[in-house]
């Protein structure tokens, strides 16, 4: 058996195989992290930082990306504390500005109680989350595509702005991206969130509610038939 | 041609043939050939000086070189005269037959040309007794000012590689590690990461290849105490380099410099084809039978680079992105191999520690941070400059007693350490001692050692627009609060500066500032909003005042500032209708000037140019 380390998520004691991540060790007790740039398969990225977790160091804590820590004995690890529901929030605002179409994002958005983006918009059609890229190398074996620039000037591309030789048009890219293929098309942005078909009411889900980031309603989850 | 020295003995015997072969030379002149000083013509200089000095028939007598940076770049081009240690400022290549006529000839001064105390008004012969350097601490750069970079002799001469001699064959790679962390070396790159401590994890960590690095990207803006160690004495850090090697089992190192250095570049490559024909370098060390070698790599020039992961990753030939950590470089660094990155000032320490001992070394500085620190002072300072000091010294101790205070007469309003993503600290905490806790506290930090003054004229807003710009553009992009985060900060901060600032702007600053701290990948993200914080804690009624009242008390941001003329100050000169561009200002003669505030651009030339202080800005 492969050497397993104990670890601490949510106050809950837990054993998880050295090698794997905080994420990996959480969502194996059914505890439920946003992700954007995760995508089990490809490797992590920790681009979009929505994974993070606190982690307690003695008197100390700081935040870190889940999706790219790996466990380690001892660890203390909360997932959803006040302070990382803050920043997480923010960050998300920080994403709905720049891709406000996103269904993806607007759901999120719900789920967490994020009613207004504060941020200009700025749409840029893509998060930069590089799924399409880890997808087209890591799974198709291709390259056709990368990341090109800096800063906000960063962007994807292929070689010369043309449909590279390598790429084998299973466009996996497409449908693995966040942002291109569910984009919303409702329009009906109110200060960068969307009024259209998730935000109105309580939205009845599962038997047992583990309050997910699955579409849902501003008021939250409410599990069926309570 | 190669000379290789394989023992201990053999280098002792071989630097004292080189002190007796310098002995030949009565007097030397040593021209600073440093980054401030060759702006300034100090090549012309030199080759005035070897001119001379030919056609006088003085070549036998008289060495003319070029040195790396004295540090006192205000003054430039600095001579130093030696044996008397004569320290002229501000030389040009027209000064020069007089200098040698009357100093190298007669022995005697060449007044107009000693540097003069602005306070006592007196003339000062000698280098150590200005100011500028009777305050600081030269350890680092105490060659610097007559050792030629380009000469390995020159080193040896003056005790160079013995450091490494004594490392290698009177001390175990053990003995060498506890010599680092007992004298509390801590890191000069950035975060202060105790050295020895860095350099036992890369020794314990599994695997027979090792690599180190020294991290000479130095990529912000206004520094370039990196650069001077590289220029003035490249073979320090590469003893100290072999030196670590050592002690952490390393076989082979790195040295990664920004392409724009080419001086730098050359010199490092220079200094380690010398230390490979001395057998200081490569196969069997000195007869040590330890094996080590040193490569240079370019880099492009993005300040990411400089982060540890980001330059890993462009020395292995990929984009200069940052990667998560852990695992640490020191477990899985270069090409998954561990590997340790220090910066070149934390290596230029090491052979002085091994030299002098570790109690020596920290018997300098505070309690936690020990031995010194260079910084480029630069900004509204009368001495910019490169200087190193204790640590321990304050803010104000280098501000004023070796920067000699605000230029133009004007008044402190703030000082920047850090680099780019440093915090602003006032007046009123002057009096901190640098250290790296104390600065942290503060909001700042030590960072890689740029120290920017800033005088009453700046506007605290826009100097926090200018850093998030600057961030902006080098955020390499990757992760979402550092890339957006800052993004939208330099919106909101530009807002501000336009007059168009919203109440909440200030808390959503705030609430931006830890978002970027805490949810950034990276140590570029996670430092970069210290200019916004810091300057919101120190300076917010300036944010106030701006939001508020939509003024700019400094007078700096365009859109909320109008120029006109005092009518009692005036004295209808026209001074400032001769300037404006736009003909905004105009009067007659006999009467105040006045402008027109349609016309005016707001670009200040009247303002600069009246002598009598009429144009008023508010
Ligand atoms: C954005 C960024 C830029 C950096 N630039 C430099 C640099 O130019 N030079 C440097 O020595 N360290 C730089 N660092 C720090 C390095 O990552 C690393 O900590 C350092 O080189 C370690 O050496 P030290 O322990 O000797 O300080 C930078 C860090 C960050 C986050
Ligand atoms: S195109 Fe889509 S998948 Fe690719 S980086 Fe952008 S948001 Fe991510
Ligand atoms: S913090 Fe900035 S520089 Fe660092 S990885 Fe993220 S985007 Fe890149
Ligand atoms: S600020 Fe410039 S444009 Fe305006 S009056 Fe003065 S010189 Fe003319
Ligand atoms: S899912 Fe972890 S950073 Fe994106």
């Amino acid at each position: 058996m492969a050497d397993m380390v104990e670890l601490t998520i949510d106050g809950i004691k837990v054993r998880a195989p050295k090698g794997t991540t905080v994420l990996e060790a959480a969502r194996e007790m059914g505890i439920v992290i946003p992700t954007l740039c995760y995508y089990p398969g490809l490797t992590p990225y920790g681009a979009c930082r929505l994974c993070i977790v606190e982690l307690i160091r003695g008197k100390r804590s700081s935040l870190d990306a889940s999706c790219t820590l790996p466990v380690s004995d001892g660890m203390v690890v909360f997932t959803n504390s006040e302070r990382v529901k803050k920043v997480r929030k923010v960050i998300l605002e920080l994403l709905l500005s720049t891709c406000p179409n996103s269904k993806v994002l607007q759901d999120m958005a719900a789920n967490m109680g994020v009613t207004k983006v504060r941020f200009k918009i700025k749409d840029r059609g893509c998060i930069l989350c590089g799924l399409c890229v880890r997808y087209c190398k890591e799974q198709m074996q291709s390259g056709g595509i990368g990341f090109v620039g800096r800063g906000t000037s960063r962007k994807v591309g292929t070689p010369f702005e043309m449909t590279p030789a390598e790429c084998r048009n299973c466009n996996g890219c497409e449908w693995i991206c966040p942002v291109c293929m569910r984009a919303c098309r409702a329009g009906q942005l109110v200060e960068g969130i969307c009024g259209g078909c998730l935000n109105v009411a309580v939205v009845e889900t599962c038997p047992v509610c583990v309050k997910c980031s699955e579409s849902v309603g501003p008021e939250g989850h409410r599990a069926y038939g309570k | 041609m190669a000379r290789q020295i394989s023992s201990p003995i053999e280098l002792k015997t071989y630097a004292e043939e080189v002190c007796k072969k310098k002995e030949r030379w009565e007097m030397v002149i040593a021209v600073c050939g440093g980054t401030g000083c060759s702006a300034f013509g100090s090549y012309d200089v030199r080759s005035a000086f070897t001119k001379e000095v030919e056609k006088l028939s003085l070549s036998d007598r008289v060495l003319v070189k070029m040195t790396g940076c004295h540090g006192f770049c205000e003054k430039g081009p600095v001579t130093i005269i030696y044996p008397w240690q004569y320290t002229y400022v501000s030389i040009k290549p027209e000064d020069v037959p007089e200098v040698i006529e009357k100093t190298i000839i007669k022995k005697e001064l060449v007044d107009r040309l000693l540097y003069r105390d602005p306070v006592t008004k007196q003339r000062i012969k000698h280098n150590n007794e200005i100011p500028f350097y009777a305050h600081q601490k030269r350890l680092v750069f105490q060659h610097n000012g007559h050792l030629d970079p380009t000469s390995i002799d020159d080193y040896i001469s003056v005790g160079g590689y013995q450091a490494l001699a004594k490392a290698l064959f009177e001390m175990t790679p053990e003995q060498v590690l506890v010599e680092v962390e007992k004298s509390g070396l801590r890191g000069r790159g950035g975060a202060g990461f105790p050295t020895g401590r860095k350099w036992r994890f890369c020794r314990n960590s599994p695997g027979s290849e090792k690599y180190i690095i020294c991290n000479g990207d130095e990529g912000d803006p206004g520094a370039f105490m990196d650069r001077s160690v590289m220029e003035g004495n490249p073979h320090s850090v590469i003893e100290g380099m072999i030196i670590g090697a050592y002690a952490i089992g390393a076989t082979k190192g790195f040295v990664y410099v920004r392409a724009e250095y080419p001086i730098a570049v050359k010199y490092t490559r220079l200094a380690i084809e010398q230390a490979h024909q001395y057998g200081l370098l490569g196969e069997n060390i000195l007869g040590s039978g330890f094996s080590f070698d040193i490569e240079v790599r370019e880099g492009a020039g993005a300040f990411v680079c400089g982060e540890e992961t980001a330059l890993i990753a462009s020395i292995e030939g990929k984009r200069g992105m940052p990667r998560p950590r852990p695992p640490f470089p020191a477990v899985s660094g270069l090409w998954g191999k561990p590997t340790n990155i220090n910066n070149v000032e934390t290596w230029a320490n090491v052979p002085l520690i091994i030299n002098k001992g570790a109690d020596w070394f920290a018997s300098i500085g505070t309690a936690e941070s020990k031995g010194t620190k260079t910084f480029s002072l630069v900004g509204k300072i009368n001495n910019t400059g490169i200087v190193e000091v204790p640590l321990g010294i304050t803010l104000r101790e280098i501000i004023y007693d070796i920067g000699g205070g605000i230029s133009g007469g004007r008044k402190f309003k703030a000082v920047q350490t850090g680099g780019p993503s440093g915090g602003c600290i006032p007046e009123w905490l002057l009096d901190t001692p640098v250290d790296y806790e104390r600065l942290t506290e503060l909001g700042s930090m030590m960072g890689s050692g740029g120290m920017i003054v800033m005088d009453e004229g700046t506007c605290m807003i826009d100097v926090a627009r200018y850093f998030m710009k600057f961030l902006s553009e080098e955020s390499c992009g990757k992760c979402v609060p550092c890339r957006e985060g800052i993004d939208r900060a330099l919106d909101i901060l530009t807002d501000i500066t336009e007059g168009k600032g919203r109440k909440e702007d200030i808390s959503l600053l705030e609430e931006l500032g830890e978002v970027l701290k805490d949810g950034s990948l990276c140590g570029l993200g996670r430092t970069a909003a210290n200019p916004v914080l810091s300057t919101i804690k120190y300076f917010r009624n300036e944010y106030e005042a701006h939001i508020n009242e939509k003024k700019c008390p400094a007078g700096v941001c365009k859109a909320l500032i109008t120029f006109s003329i005092d009518e009692e100050k005036c004295k209808s000169c026209g001074k400032c209708a001769k300037v404006c561009p736009t003909k905004a200002a105009s009067g007659k003669k006999k009467e105040p000037y006045k402008i027109d505030k349609e016309k005016c651009i707001k670009c200040g030339l009247c303002r600069e140019s009246c002598k009598f202080g009429a144009v008023i800005v508010s």
